[in-house]
């Protein structure tokens, strides 16, 4: 079901299932599916609403437990019971990149205290995330808009800051959700074009919930999702 | 000095005779005595009721106003009067007490008696006149029965300056030897105005902060959990990033404590601006606005509590999603 490199995968899900409530009202949101994602792959969870795939992107971003299965991230088998909500939360600090449909940023923060911020919750020092986070905001073109305030950003603007604070701590592993949903046609290729430079340069894996047809063609595998199955893989590489 | 088995004119009706004063005079140690009279009168000013606390002291003697801020103290022995600034009175108003018109020849400050009415100092003789004097027609009530009243040389207290190096509570026994007089020292005063006079007010108003310190917590509690809700999506984009909770209560305890500093900054400077405008004199002691900051600090805590409890309780999950 995956695409497989000569490389371990980034991320392993193996026979994952997550069910939500029990007897009359349970719902089963995730049934027995196992993907693997190879450093430097662009790839894509594809499915109706309700078919599962942000319960997969949650439990692959180590927000929600799964029922059953095992989860492996960069080698490190999360959930086995030696967790706690503490660890989850450096290992998403450390080892995973979050992008969202709304950039999220931080509205009273600028350009670049917004990617700092995330090097500072790591301990980093000011200096050193201020001077990393101009680095991430030029390597992402949009160094020229460090001081602007979130509001004043434009949509393509905001969701390249949000990739910069997400590769802010160098994480190997990148999830995204709808990260191209409130861009037009252009902006969303210039947006998949630097994750895509992000996946080559820093040998991460991409993992992106979409539904934005006009990008299907930017990914190396997408998964469809349906009732929590995981029905196809189409490989458009 | 008092009469015997009262705590002073102040706070007990308290009547000595008016010789007391060259007793205590000489006894080792007092450097000066002089005698005074209290009494509250209300008079009209301009058509305004003043409510006046008269002290009538010898103008030579100990017991008259601590400083004088505008005009002079008494110079001649009738109808002059040196008023607080609070009483409104002007340098030269006319102002009728009993029978007899006075001339405020000066102006002091911070004089107010424990229920806040602002203090007028007048010769002891006038104060005598004002307090004992009876209106004609009861004075010739008193004589037709045969009686001329109570005699006019009684003042309500000595007050005795002493003499550097010696001591209160030496000459305080000597007096209390006496039997018919009783001595307060100056902490004694203090005790009395604070423990017994103004008690009942400072329980009142100790009640009225009281409340206004729930009221405000519950204020900074709800603006607290209403800007804390208004950052939900933020604060589970924080927490799906991976910061830790103790940086997510830092923060919203940040911004409790912000609204307390801005709240007692305020508050403080518009105590320290208007409190001078109050009936009765408002002193406020550094330890006393370092207690308050405290208390502020404490109440903005225990209010960010809600919104500290609604912030933990963000699930990360819902940063996903539009």
């Amino acid at each position: 079901m995956t695409a497989s490199p000569n490389s371990t995968p980034l991320v392993r899900v193996k026979n994952v299932s997550k069910h939500f409530g029990d007897g009359e009202s349970r719902v089963d949101a995730l049934r027995d599916v196992s993907i693997d994602v190879f450093p430097g792959q662009v790839i894509a969870l594809l499915g109706p609403s309700g078919s599962g795939k942000s319960t997969l992107l949650n439990v692959i971003g180590c927000i929600i437990e799964p029922s059953a299965g095992t989860l492996e991230l960069d080698g490190d088998l999360v959930f086995d019971g030696g967790w706690l909500r503490s660890d989850l939360r450096k290992l998403r600090l450390d080892k995973i990149g979050f992008i969202f449909q709304a950039h999220n940023l931080i509205p009273f923060l600028d350009a670049t205290d917004n990617v700092a911020l995330v090097l500072q919750l790591a301990n980093a020092d000011a200096d050193t995330a201020r001077r990393r986070a101009l680095e991430l905001l030029d390597y992402l073109e949009v160094g020229h808009r460090k001081a602007a305030m979130p509001a004043n950003l434009s949509g393509g603007e905001a969701q390249r800051v949000a990739i910069a604070r997400a590769l802010a701590n160098r994480p190997r592993i990148i999830l995204a959700d709808e990260p191209t949903a409130a861009l037009d046609s252009k902006r969303a290729g210039i947006v998949m074009d630097l994750l895509r430079k992000v996946a080559i340069e820093q040998d991460a894996a991409i993992i992106a919930v979409t539904h934005d047809e006009k990008i299907f063609d930017r990914f190396d595998n997408i998964f469809n999702l349906r009732d929590g199955r995981l029905e196809e893989e189409h490989s458009t590489t | 000095m008092v009469e015997a088995n009262t705590r002073g004119p102040f706070a007990e009706a308290s009547r000595i005779p008016g010789d007391t004063r060259e007793a205590i005079a000489r006894i080792a140690g007092v450097e000066e005595a002089g005698s005074v009279t209290y009494q509250t009168v209300e008079a009209e000013h301009q058509a305004k009721k003043l409510r006046l606390y008269v002290i009538g002291y010898e103008p030579t003697r100990p017991g008259g106003p601590p400083e004088i801020i505008e005009g002079r103290t008494l110079g001649r022995s009738h109808f002059e009067l040196v008023a607080d600034i609070s009483t409104g009175l002007e340098l030269g108003a006319k102002l009728q007490l009993g029978r007899n018109i006075f001339t405020v020849v000066g102006r002091t400050q911070y004089q107010v008696a424990s229920g806040g009415d602002p203090a007028v100092f007048i010769a002891l003789l006038d104060a005598q006149k004002l307090q004992f004097d009876l209106a004609p027609p009861a004075s010739r009530v008193q004589i037709a029965r045969g009686t001329s009243g109570p005699g006019r040389d009684t003042v309500n207290a000595v007050v005795a300056r002493l003499q550097p190096n010696s001591s209160s509570d030496a000459v305080a026994t000597t007096v209390k030897r006496w039997k018919h007089l009783a001595a307060i020292t100056q902490e004694g005063q203090e005790l009395i105005l604070t423990r017994s006079l103004v008690d009942r007010a400072r329980r009142q108003i100790g009640l009225f902060t009281s409340l206004l310190l729930v009221v405000s917590a519950v204020i900074i509690a709800l603006i607290i959990y209403t800007m804390t809700m208004e950052k939900l999506k933020q604060i589970a984009t924080l927490k799906l990033i991976g910061a830790p909770d103790r940086t997510i209560i830092a923060m919203i305890v940040q911004q409790a404590v912000a609204l307390g500093i801005i709240g007692f900054v305020s508050g403080a400077t518009l105590i320290f601006n208007i409190k001078d405008y109050f009936p009765r004199r408002v002193v406020l002691e550094a330890d006393n606005v370092a207690i308050l900051a405290a208390i502020v600090f404490s109440v903005c805590l225990v209010a960010s509590g809600l919104g500290v409890r609604a912030a933990l309780k963000v699930d990360p999950a819902t940063a996903l999603g539009g």
